[in-house]
């Protein structure tokens, strides 16, 4: 293995290591940072964050992404809000509480330091997006607002309407926009970075293709930071956007990199159902709703074909309420996802297929009146009657659980390096801070703390030894890498079958979504293993990529994309197999208390799983698992309850 | 549902485009267009035919990617909304449906319905940021904002940078696009200080980049998809008029 799986953790008292840690950290002195190329790879909140701070600070940036334009990245879609223990609302939220409610509702599966350092320096997000002018929602007051988001029992949650992360990427886009114009950063925009090159056990470069002309291009850097984001799209159909993609960790995986905890895979309760095969994407419904919404489905399969509207309110079963009373429709959201499964399981589903239970918004309406509930609500209501042609002021919407984010990443230590030294990985793309299950309004808190905090703090550290060792790109590691790169683009436009990418694409993911879904077990998941391989085959020998490589070729781009779920997947499968014990989103049939929750075994299972590409001739060989035990000092491990 | 498809298809920037005919039958109503042209890729690529290549990313109407103009209408008919967000259940059975790329000279065509919007991007680095270093930011709710003047600058800042505003405009005037962003950051207190400089920067460079002038027939705020209300570009007037104003006698 390149590196070590040591977690590097700082010592000392939980609150103070970050501080400590930053004080002992090596700097880099303003006259030397230009000297340092550092390579970004994406530009959502995480990557333009960290592309904007970095190039601020006075390093070369070149940051890549593969949309038209850095504004475009998915971060862009997430609506409801960004947590920061501000305790504005005088409700008794602090950085402790705030560190409790994020290790409690990741099941116990992450870093203790991680997560107290994303605590601490939440309150910092909110001061920097409001300087850059983010138009949060505020009181009459003029002071910011507050609301209160699955999970959490406090009122911690900023937002901006329902397009915080609209607001939230902008802001950083902005950012990075001025270091654009200053000449700190060089954006390659529609260009995808398909090789991590390592020279002398380190990071130092990437190949990239660029999608409008085909070109292949190395690039050398001192140090790689990969913000590529998350790998739900390995299920066809997830609220991601139709480009996100697991190509650049999974590359940097075959590269050396960890592969951590790959099967715990987010899925979020509220969005609108599927419909048909032709669906592209799911469409998710902010969490949001489920303060105002209340979930319930017919106590008796007959109604289900009733009009809601028809069903009295005691042949209603509103089941959130009725099973976790504390926490209701707010629950975490792999207990509200599991839970609609589970009365859809029973027949009492409603809608097209019976995979759909309803979000009512009749008594809020009724307490609240309609413009309250549309003020706070009406874009997101606007959006499911385009999309269902229903009215969900009149008729109560229905929703159904789908794949939305994943925690599982590239293995990082405390300092967001992977075990490749020099190749760091920040937000979504890294597994670091959620554990196994990830809270409402903590992605964009996560992102945003890696790119504008934590990274530019602790990128120096490491840059201090690497001064003038960056390689050039007629290194023979480069163009090594830059062969294989065009090896596979000629091999995938060879094939020529008769299978559209999307046809096999729409089948992986059918099988993962079946059998290493919101529920798992060790039968479904042999199943899928014996499966993949064959579909795999498939593609190689029978998928067709029409076009050539020198051009704007949007088939050969997917196709490149889908080869690597193809492989991805089955390392998925295999680390859902080995966990056997049931945690947050990774439910394990086999564990289950006798009420249907999730069953942990800290005895065996309290460790961190990354796992070592060990090469693939012919078939892939099995990866080779690393465990990184998970140390609780200030925390008590304890059932997730939220009876 | 069966439609009958006029879609644009060019090679490349420097050659010639035309509209070519297709047959979309067998199309349910509760597809999308976008998924419409997936299904009709999928048939032309295992008939072995080039694809036709579109932009769209999150397929919600957010990411501001997809770029058609449908029948005429940037977007097309199913306004607000982005291309991504149109329904076939919006169009008759067996119509035939005109698909092109947006037209502005500032948008050049890469490939058939795909353009290249980065002359926006470059209005942005202008001037469409506040200059906030990491790390010496404020105590948040120490800079106080009236509700109406936050409430205003968000419908602003909602722009999705869609660039429809330009391709409905007759002059392919990109005034809308800029005139959010100009307005989003001068009306909050936090970008008081750069205002000047900003909305100079930032009109220089749209006329730079080739775009036209308003002549307030208000076809941006027709299409726009984020509803951003045209009188933002009175705002953006009355700011560069301030600009000029403040200049002229040497500040």
């Amino acid at each position: 293995m390149i590196g070590s799986l040591e977690a590097k953790i700082p010592p000392g008292p939980l609150a103070q290591k970050w501080t400590s840690h930053k004080d002992h950290s090596r700097l880099i002195s303003p006259n030397n940072r230009r000297k340092f190329e550092i390579v970004i790879v994406g530009s959502g909140l995480a990557g333009g964050s960290a592309a904007a701070t970095l190039g601020e600070l006075g390093y070369q940036v070149r940051c890549f992404c593969y949309q038209d334009s850095p504004r475009r990245a998915h971060s862009i879609a997430a609506q409801g809000g960004i947590n920061a223990a501000k305790n504005y609302q005088n409700d008794g939220d602090s950085v402790y509480r705030l560190f409790y409610d994020t290790i409690k509702g990741g099941d116990f599966r992450s870093r203790e330091a991680n997560v107290y350092r994303l605590a601490e320096v939440s309150a910092n997000i909110i001061d920097q997006c409001v300087a850059q002018g983010v138009p949060f929602a505020r009181e009459y007051s003029g002071y910011l607002a507050n609301r209160s988001f699955g999970g959490a029992q406090v009122s911690r949650t900023f937002y901006a309407r329902g397009q915080t992360g609209q607001q939230l990427l902008l802001g950083c886009y902005q950012a990075l926009c001025r270091q654009i114009a200053g000449g700190n950063v060089q954006m390659f925009p529609q260009t995808e970075m398909l090789d991590l090159v390592i020279v002398d056990g380190h990071a130092k470069g990437v190949v990239t293709r660029n999608l409008r002309t085909g070109k292949i291009e190395k690039h050398a850097a001192d140090a790689v930071v990969l913000a590529t984001g998350g790998y739900g799209n390995v299920f066809y159909l997830s609220t991601n956007a139709r480009g996100c993609n697991v190509t650049a960790t999974y590359r940097a995986y075959k590269k050396g990199a960890l592969f951590a905890n790959p099967c715990f895979t987010q899925i979020h309760p509220t969005c609108i159902p599927h419909s048909g095969e032709y669906q592209s994407k799911l469409t998710l419904m902010s969490e949001s709703l489920r303060n105002d919404g209340r979930v319930w489905v017919p106590k008796r399969k007959e109604d289900c074909i009733k009009s809601p509207n028809d069903i009295a309110q005691q042949d209603r079963d509103y089941y959130l309420e009725r099973k976790y009373p504390s926490y209701g429709n707010l629950s975490p959201r792999d207990i509200a996802s599991r839970a609609a499964k589970e009365v859809c399981d029973e027949g009492r589903g409603v809608g097209p297929g019976g995979r759909g239970v309803y979000l009512d918004f009749a008594d809020a309406i009724r307490r609240l009146g309609e413009p309250t509930i549309a003020e706070r609500y009406g874009n997101l209501f606007e959006v499911y009657e385009k999309i269902t042609g229903e009215n969900a002021y009149r008729v109560p919407m229905r929703i159904y659980p789908a794949i939305h984010y994943t925690m599982g990443g590239l293995w990082v230590d405390y300092n967001l390096m992977s075990n490749v030294p020099g190749l760091f990985v920040i937000g979504e793309a890294n597994f670091s801070d959620h554990g196994a299950n990830r809270l409402g309004a903590s992605a964009l808190m996560q992102g945003l703390a890696d790119g504008y905090f934590v990274l530019p703090e602790t990128l120096p550290n490491y840059l201090a030894g690497q001064m003038g060792k960056r390689p050039s790109t007629d290194n023979h590691e480069f163009k090594k890498a830059e062969s294989e790169v065009c090896n596979r683009l000629e091999n995938l436009l060879k094939i020529n079958g008769s299978r559209s990418l999307d046809s096999i694409h729409r089948e992986l993911g059918t099988l993962l979504w079946d059998k290493c879904g919101m529920a798992r077990n060790k039968k479904g998941l042999e199943e899928a293993l014996a499966k993949i391989p064959v579909l795999r085959q498939q593609f190689w020998k029978d998928v067709r990529v029409p076009g050539q490589n020198e051009d704007f070729n949007q088939s050969l781009e997917r196709a490149g994309r889908v080869a690597d779920f193809l492989e991805f997947a089955e390392l998925l499968c295999i680390d859902a197999l080995t966990r056997d014990e049931s945690c947050g989103a990774h439910f394990r049939e086999e564990h289950q208390t006798p009420e249907g929750e999730a069953l942990r075994d800290d005895e065996k299972f309290a460790d961190v799983f990354a796992w070592e590409f060990q090469g693939a001739n012919g078939g892939i060989t099995p990866p080779r698992l690393h465990r990184e035990p998970l140390h609780f000092e200030t925390v008590h491990l304890a059932q997730r309850s939220y009876k | 549902m069966n439609f009958r498809l006029k879609i644009w298809r060019q090679k490349n920037r420097q050659s010639q485009g035309r509209l070519v005919d297709y047959d979309a039958p067998d199309i349910s109503e509760n597809a999308s267009l976008l998924e419409m042209l997936d299904i009709v890729n999928e048939r032309l690529v295992l008939r072995g035919e080039q694809p036709i290549a579109f932009d769209s990313d999150c397929r919600e109407g957010i990411c501001g990617t997809c770029c058609l103009t449908i029948d005429g209408e940037a977007h097309g008919p199913d306004h607000p909304g982005a291309a991504c967000e149109l329904y076939m259940r919006k169009f008759q059975d067996g119509e035939t449906i005109t698909i092109e790329p947006f037209r502005v000279k500032s948008f050049p065509v890469v490939k058939d319905l795909v353009v290249d919007r980065s002359s926006l991007d470059r209005i942005v680095q202008a001037g469409g940021f506040i200059s906030a270093r990491a790390g010496s930011a404020p105590e948040a709710n120490s800079i106080l904002v009236p509700k109406p003047d936050a409430d205003l600058a968000m419908e602003a800042a909602a722009c999705i940078g869609c660039g429809a505003c330009a391709a409905a405009c007759p002059n392919a005037s990109a005034m809308l696009f800029t005139a959010a962003k100009v307005s989003h950051l001068a009306l909050l207190p936090q970008g008081s200080p750069e205002r000047t400089q900003r909305v100079a920067n930032m009109v220089n460079t749209m006329d730079a980049e080739g775009f036209g002038n308003c002549t307030n027939t208000y076809e941006c705020e027709a299409v726009c998809p984020a509803e951003i209300s045209a009188s933002f570009i009175a705002k953006l007037n009355r700011e560069y008029a301030r600009a000029r104003l403040r200049r002229s006698v040497g500040e």
